[in-house]
């Protein structure tokens, strides 16, 4: 099994996670997070108690985990990765504040489990910025046009808008509206989104 | 949440194989798993099939074949689908949020669950979550709920959109796993209505899987439309919909092919409707007429008679749409 592989460099901090559902401090380089998973013999019938090895790439990282299979990919973002930029709202696919990109395109990172996000690019608002923390064209017109109030569904938003305009659906108000539809914000903030989203669909073609 | 194995299938074979419940998008069976509505033990992670024929989508001179796996988006922004067959991208493009849309596949989609509130709160008595449990429903806050195709023991509606259009464009279903293999079953005989046996819902056997949906083409899917009512402007079930598809000779109806969602227990031909309107003329009062055989047959509750007069104009406004659009 491989599955102990780091697993001494990283106890600490999955210590951490476990007391306490504490951020899990990055730590730099390609495997950032890793726990002992329980031995496992070819012989033993499969337990659900067993953690799941899965590798999972998250803005273009590689992290290797050991995670319940129960844990939304939500979860399994915040609280084993320590990107606590996605948001959870309602936690059952109603809100949007969880929105994350998936291979680049707007999905719900609570209604997946993370086991199943093997194999596909997921990016968090945190993977917006550029290498020395420009801002995304999307971020920087959620910040000039007022796009938000308490800033609680604000993540979520910008993937959707980013997503938005890649799909060419921000020609119009209303296809932006329509398209955005599933990410709500309380602070009612909506006419300052649709502006930004405007904004940075031209900027966006020049990035 | 319940403790569940998981394991992830690379083939229809192995999936039927692994023996548990198959999970696509998830994003019904997520949400449901979190209510502890639905208690699987394994799930089986059926996604590597979408890089496979699963998750194409095929169009030929007979038809169309959407791959199980082939996601909602992706097939509201195929252009065939778009230009040849209307009602699927419409129905498709009003189902959900983008996001849900992005994750749920085809064949999760027409097999989603009931959105009645009594079936989602484990609280509450339920024939469809607990057999014999009673239907909380009937007697209940009711307004959601179905008034053709009920039974004593579940009103339940069904929720889905995309399904109308497949039921109304006599769509077949793919399956494999089943008892003889693989099998080919009409869109209208997959799901069951609830009887005295609301628990199952279609006619699927435990471990069979659905492969693809196969669209037969005809000289109605250009002139096709799909329309929806809802209590906001987007993002939400439908309290009724209507999805129609028409062979015109000029003003004459050769052939209608109408469905109903939002008021039934299961997707809902409406075969009175079409037999009412083929060879006439059509026309607001051909098309009301139309209307009224459809919701001849409705039991409304007491909070939710309202579909019965909204679901006649929904199929009317929806028939006269369809006739005059551009193709």
């Amino acid at each position: 099994m491989t599955n102990d592989e780091k697993g001494t460099l990283n106890r600490r901090g999955f210590l951490g996670v476990s007391a306490g559902g504490a951020a899990l401090p990055l730590v730099a380089g390609a495997v950032v997070a890793s726990a002992p998973a329980q031995a496992q013999t070819a012989a033993a019938a499969p337990d659900a108690r067993t953690s799941v090895n899965v590798t999972l790439t998250i803005n273009g990282r590689n992290h290797r985990l050991a995670i319940d299979s129960r844990t939304s990919l939500l979860d399994t973002l915040r609280d084993h990765v320590g990107l606590t930029g996605t948001k959870k709202g309602c936690d059952h696919g109603q809100c949007g504040a969880c929105t994350v990109l998936i291979n680049g395109t707007p999905a719900l990172s609570c209604m997946t489990f993370g086991v199943m996000a093997e194999g596909v690019e997921v990016t968090t608002v945190e993977g917006l910025a550029g290498p020395s923390g420009e801002l995304h064209p999307m971020q920087q017109a959620f910040i000039d046009h007022d796009a938000f109030q308490c800033g609680y569904c604000t993540p979520g938003q910008i993937l959707s808008a980013i997503g938005c305009v890649n799909e060419g659906h921000a020609e119009t108000d209303a296809g932006i509206r329509e398209y955005m539809s599933g990410n709500l914000c309380r602070c009612a903030a909506y006419p300052n989104i649709v502006a930004a989203v405007k904004q940075a669909k031209s900027d966006m073609r020049g990035a | 949440m319940r403790p569940f194995l998981y394991e992830r299938a690379d083939s229809p074979e192995r999936a039927v194989k692994a023996g548990g419940q198959f999970i696509a998008g998830g994003t019904t069976m997520t949400d449901l798993m979190k209510l502890d509505v639905m208690r699987p033990e394994k799930l089986v992670d059926i996604n590597p099939l979408a890089k496979s024929r699963a998750g194409q989508i095929e169009v030929t001179d007979s038809g169309i074949r959407f791959g199980a796996l082939v996601r909602m988006a992706q097939a509201e922004a195929h252009p065939a689908v778009r230009s040849s067959y209307p009602v699927i991208a419409d129905s498709l493009k009003l189902a959900a949020s983008q996001q849900i849309r992005t994750m749920a596949s085809l064949a999760g989609n027409v097999l989603q669950r009931t959105r009645c509130e009594y079936f989602r709160e484990v609280s509450w008595p339920c024939n469809k979550r607990v057999p014999g449990s009673g239907c909380s429903a009937i007697g209940g806050v009711n307004r959601q709920h179905a008034v053709l195709g009920i039974s004593g023991d579940c009103i339940a509606s069904y929720p889905g959109d995309f399904a109308q259009a497949l039921i109304a464009l006599d769509a077949i279903v793919e399956t494999t796993g089943g008892p003889k293999g693989l099998r080919l079953i009409p869109f209208a005989e997959l799901h069951r209505p609830p009887g005295n046996t609301p628990h199952i819902e279609t006619v699927l056997e435990p471990g069979e899987l659905i492969t693809a949906i196969q669209v037969p083409a005809g000289p109605w899917t250009r002139r096709s439309r799909y329309l929806k009512i809802r209590d906001r402007d987007s993002y939400a079930f439908a309290l009724s919909s209507a999805a129609v598809a028409l062979d015109m000779d000029g003003d004459t109806v050769r052939q209608a092919k109408i469905a109903l969602g939002g008021i039934a227990s299961v997707p809902w031909r409406a075969t009175e409707a079409e037999a009412a309107l083929r060879g006439k003329r059509l026309d607001e009062a051909s098309a009301t007429a139309a209307a009224e055989a459809a919701l001849a047959g409705a039991k409304p509750q007491e909070h939710n008679a309202f579909k019965v007069p909204l679901a006649k104009q929904t199929l009317i406004r929806a028939l006269l749409e369809t006739q005059r659009m551009e193709i």
